[in-house]
């Protein structure tokens, strides 16, 4: 508990620097400054002054011991023509798309059936929220074993049927389907509690007017419910997209006893490195931190292009 | 009657597929339990085992053995319960001066807070990382427990609580008794926003508890390291290994946030919904 009084001493200078100015308003005001202040320095410190420095380092070569060493743009160009960080991104963007379909699908479908099954609405909430909240480090070493080659659930259950063991967390593909399921199931309750808060807000007289109209559940549903459920899906699908784009821990607790050298490595093949598992790699396995900034870079402005691509194709989907 | 006995049967199958739903939830926890009450040799037979075995002390008693287990609860226990409240401290703080107070600059400063909410966390941690190393902070908790001390997800929720849940009358009238800021802090809006409070709490200790990639970088001393970095350890050994263990402990190390989930669930689950279509 040593943090308390460094946390309080910043707040101090701050009340001091407006009060010494001769304007009137600071002065009346400086408890309010003083009171909102933690944040702002905290972020300064650990914020602003980090990204700064990580933008300027991403234009030198540092093996963060020795001293920096200009390097201009090359970094930047080796980025452009590294086959491996265009790997990590096709990686990626497979694995947010295996997960993120499904996980909508089913969350929305979810969402729909609670809505309408008014007994026992509050235990499936909360069994259904369960797996969110649980640790993605506790929930991929158990989902390891499940897709275990040798004694794993799947691979028991598909010899039950006869059909022919698959080596999950050896192949390019079993990877992948493996880290997509372990998001599935970790994200689903969570949106179709978000989804069902959306349904919450649909007027019942608009379901009334269909079926007057004689308008079947199905029809009811493409023509009422999810028109009017887009503003939620767009936030489900952006917040889906920011997070899964920089999935990390997933593929690092699943994968990292596959490899001697590096804890990051993927599994074989590196069919599991996603950009964030990269970037771990290429900082703090290979030291290479002017090459590292770059690489969070590079990530940065990938997420944020697939943020505007999924904004605008829900919200064009919405002006048709 | 053939209208209610129909919809009767569609109230049962939309039971069923929930029900299912349900299952699927709840299966991976009782594959760990399974797992944790077996022996490596029961693990790997075949056909697998289905319901729960007898070993269970065994692997709590190798688990303890392997890892520092408690020392490294108490590291967790001490960075999520004091990340907690220092972010319930300085958050309600900074949300009640932003929620009812006018002061120039209010606009901008408001503004940037929700800008910050955007930076991505990837690009500060290299210069994070050697900031702390500079200091000293490398390998120990405080590198943990400072930088989240507060955070705009809290202010910004805080704020939408606070603006709706304290009246100004009730401001004004402390006011006319004598109050100053802080006591208006502490005794009219703290009482009040006691729920937006819970929610936030929950929501920040379950973060802190589970938060791996931070403290994987930051904790370098492998035997003084928080619980999920002890577990990713004790997963990460090359070759063979104790899954009867290591599924004891994903299976401890998960009763602390069970406990607050089922104490704060109908809190959180409402809130959540609520901040989403907001």
């Amino acid at each position: 508990m040593a943090t308390v009084p460094a946390l309080q001493e910043p707040p101090a200078v701050v009340a001091d620097a407006p009060a010494a100015q001769p304007k009137k308003g600071f002065r009346k005001y400086w408890h309010l400054y003083v009171a909102i202040s933690p944040f702002y320095l905290l972020f300064l410190c650990f914020g602003l002054i980090p990204v700064g420095f990580s933008l300027y380092l991403s234009f030198h070569r540092w093996d963060g011991l020795g001293s920096m060493e200009w390097a201009g743009l090359s970094q930047y160009q080796y980025l452009l023509s590294d086959s491996d960080f265009w790997a990590s991104i096709g990686n990626t963007l497979i694995i947010w798309a295996l997960a993120t379909f499904p996980m909508i699908f089913l969350a929305m479908l979810t969402a729909v059936m609670l809505n309408s099954a008014v007994r026992f609405k509050n235990v499936y909430r909360f069994a259904y929220f369960l797996p969110n909240v649980t640790s993605v480090v506790a929930i991929a070493i158990i989902f390891g074993s499940v897709f275990s080659t040798n004694f794993g659930l799947v691979n028991a259950l598909l010899q039950a049927v006869g059909i022919d063991q698959v080596a999950w967390l050896n192949t390019p593909w079993g990877i992948k389907v493996a880290i997509a399921t372990l998001m599935t199931w970790q994200w689903t309750g969570y949106n179709a509690i978000i989804f069902l808060a959306g349904l919450q807000t649909i007027p019942s007289e608009l379901y009334e007017a269909a079926r007057v109209d004689g308008a079947g559940p199905v029809q009811t549903f493409f023509r009422v419910t999810l028109p009017l459920l887009r503003p939620t899906l767009l936030f489900v699908l952006v917040v889906s997209t920011v997070t899964g784009l920089q999935s990390f821990t997933e593929a690092q607790v699943l994968l990292q006893n596959t490899s001697n050298d590096s804890t990051f490595s993927g599994g074989p093949d590196h069919a599991g490195r996603t950009m964030v598992l990269y970037f771990f790699q290429q900082t703090f396995d290979n030291n290479d931190f002017g090459y590292g900034a770059a690489v969070a870079w590079g990530i940065f402005l990938v997420v944020v292009l697939f943020s505007i691509i999924n904004w605008r194709l829900v919200k064009r989907r919405g002006e048709e | 009657m053939a209208s209610i006995k129909g919809s009767r049967r569609r109230g049962v199958a939309l039971h069923a597929v929930l029900v299912i739903g349900l299952l699927l939830s709840a299966f991976p926890f009782y594959w760990a339990v399974i797992m944790s009450t077996h022996t490596s040799s029961e693990i790997f037979s075949y056909p697998p085992k289905l319901l729960p075995g007898s070993h269970f002390l065994q692997n709590v008693r190798s688990l303890f053995d392997n890892i520092g287990f408690f020392g490294s609860m108490f590291n967790s226990l001490l960075v999520a319960v004091s990340v907690t409240f220092l972010v319930l401290f300085f958050d309600s703080l900074a949300a009640f001066v932003f929620a009812k107070f006018e002061f120039p600059g209010r606009g901008l400063l408001f503004a940037l807070l929700m800008a910050i909410f955007m930076v991505p966390t990837q690009l500060a941690i290299i210069p994070q990382f050697v900031i702390m190393a500079k200091i000293g902070w490398i390998g120990s908790m405080t590198a943990l427990i400072v930088p989240a001390a507060a955070n705009a997800f809290g202010i910004f929720w805080m704020r939408q609580y606070m603006r709706s849940a304290i009246h100004d009358e009730l401001l004004d009238a402390s006011k006319l008794d004598g109050a100053n800021f802080l006591r208006q802090y502490w005794h009219v809006a703290l009482p009040v926003v006691r729920p937006g409070l819970a929610f936030l709490g929950i929501f920040t200790f379950m973060g802190q508890w589970n938060d791996y990639a931070w403290p994987l970088i930051a904790l370098t001393n492998p035997d003084n390291v928080t619980l999920q970095v002890a577990l990713s350890q004790l997963n990460g050994v090359h070759g063979t290994t104790d899954y009867g263990m290591v599924m004891t402990g994903a299976l401890l190390a998960l009763i602390p946030l069970l406990i607050v989930f089922a104490v704060g669930a109908k809190q959180i689950i409402a809130d959540l919904g609520k901040g989403a279509i907001r």
